[in-house]
């Protein structure tokens, strides 16, 4: 891959909001690669974790928040808990999401944000999260209409899925949503 | 000894087993657990890549209810206590705290710590007592403890065990009479928020853990999470039919062992909702 960086591609505008969200130094990396050597989802990334803090050092923001990489991410905090130089990965693949949420970048991993969105509101309307819903509506929203569905009578007849929801403490719940959100 | 008890949502759904086993386990030990009222999700993975302050106001509500009951708060999900230690730790240190004290409409950040039953074993009860009480011995059944992520890692905010060679649940079954295997994946990823969006990437996960526990020997794996259960377990048929393969492997909570080894009956520790059956497995071991 060959990228020109010059003055003008090595913003530091970018680097500042990265660790402004993230309370992260990013220039502390050094690329040693750890992160990426022990990340499970390695094999799925478009870049491995260590070029995407690269990138980001160098200001390249439209190609990291159009990333899967961002996506991808699973929080397992592998590579937050080996990082010699104490970068905290999974908190900057956090704030790159938030950023990229913020600034209306589509993200290239649509399933995954389609999840995160449905399992909110699902939480915001009732309190707590409630499956059969959830994953009713993923299914429609994503297209996968019958995913998963045959496991439904068993976990009904094993009392492993809930038929209606548990609506607790909802009024709270819309306050802390919409207080967030005017942030 | 008095706690807070927070499920999550996980224990009154698709974990019901884990509830169930989890307060059968601690009557037992004479550990009193007080659900927190009117409890609400934790907001788990999708609210900390979506809101940094959602993400902390969430488990902060449900510590300002916990306090009701007790300043120690106990969880079994650990992808729940996860969340909450980074909230603990985030409020402690950050200026966002005033901001957040506004949301949840807060004059004080409750006092309350919060900590995973397994912690409580281990450092309050001691596994010496736990032995003691020990009705029925698990007769060499070989297990492998899977930890996954979040139970271990990050350290700064787990804090009980060994991110890279855990052992907490090791030393928990060999004194119940099982035999823990030695095996390298004890701590890799499941993908568990992936477990719906992307199920493939989870399906290569699980099935790798499995591979790897099967050609360790070991003949059920025991977990501490309902995140891991549902993928190792759940999804056991759906990794079969991928990967061409016959696992047949039961996933227990370690509560559930636990509850065996304490003479607690099959069904309080509702292990009759298991989608891979441990029964056979149990018989076969002589264990009632």
């Amino acid at each position: 891959m060959k990228w020109l960086i010059d003055s003008d591609t090595s913003k530091l505008e970018f680097v500042r909001e990265v660790e402004e969200e993230s309370g992260i130094k990013i220039f502390a990396c050094y690329q040693c690669s750890k992160c990426s050597a022990g990340c499970p989802i390695a094999f799925e990334m478009d870049y491995l974790p260590n070029q995407i803090i690269r990138m980001a050092q160098l200001g390249m923001k439209e190609r990291v928040l159009a990333s899967r990489t961002i996506w991808l991410c699973a929080g397992c905090e592998t590579c937050t808990t080996r990082c010699p130089r104490e970068v905290d990965l999974a908190a900057v693949m956090d704030a790159l999401r938030i950023i990229a949420l913020r600034e209306k970048v589509k993200p290239s991993e649509r399933d995954v944000q389609l999840f995160n969105k449905i399992f909110l509101s699902t939480v915001r309307k009732y309190g707590r999260v409630f499956e059969g819903e959830m994953i009713g509506r993923f299914n429609i929203s994503s297209g996968h209409l019958f995913k998963d569905i045959f496991k439904a009578p068993k976990l009904l007849k094993r009392g492993r899925l809930k038929i209606f929801p548990a609506l607790t403490d909802v009024k709270k719940m819309k306050d802390i949503f919409k207080g967030t959100e005017d942030i | 000894m008095k706690y807070a008890y927070f499920p999550g949502c996980s224990l009154h759904s698709t974990a019901l087993d884990y509830d169930e086993s989890a307060r059968a386990v601690a009557k037992a030990l004479d550990v009193e657990l007080v659900e927190v009222p009117d409890w609400t999700c934790c907001g788990a993975s999708p609210a900390h890549v979506t809101n940094t302050f959602l993400s902390l106001s969430l488990p902060l509500k449900n510590l300002q209810s916990a306090e009701k009951i007790s300043r120690q708060m106990v969880v079994f999900c650990a992808a729940c206590y996860s969340r909450f230690k980074f909230a603990e730790k985030s409020l402690a240190e950050n200026q966002i705290k005033e901001k957040i004290k506004k949301i949840i409409n807060l004059e004080d950040i409750p006092e309350v710590k919060t900590r995973h039953f397994l912690d409580i074993l281990i450092n309050e009860i001691g596994l010496e007592n736990v032995q003691n009480r020990k009705k029925q011995d698990l007769k060499g059944i070989k297990v492998a403890c899977y930890y996954g992520c979040l139970l271990i890692r990050p350290p700064k905010v787990a804090e009980f065990d060994d991110p890279e060679q855990p052992s907490c649940l090791d030393n928990l079954v060999e004194i119940l009479g099982a035999v823990p295997v030695s095996w390298p994946y004890k701590n890799e990823c499941c993908g568990a928020s992936l477990s719906l969006s992307r199920t493939d990437i989870v399906l290569k996960l699980t099935n790798d853990i499995l591979q790897d526990a099967s050609e360790a020997g070991a003949e059920c794996l025991v977990v501490a999470c309902p995140l891991c259960q549902a993928n190792l377990e759940l999804r056991q048929k759906d990794i079969n039919k991928k990967y061409r393969k016959d696992f047949s492997l039961p996933v227990f909570y370690f509560t559930q062992l636990l509850g065996l080894a304490l003479g607690i009956d099959k069904k309080s520790l509702g292990l009759h909702r298991a989608m891979v059956s441990g029964d056979f497995l149990l018989k076969e071991k002589g264990i009632a």
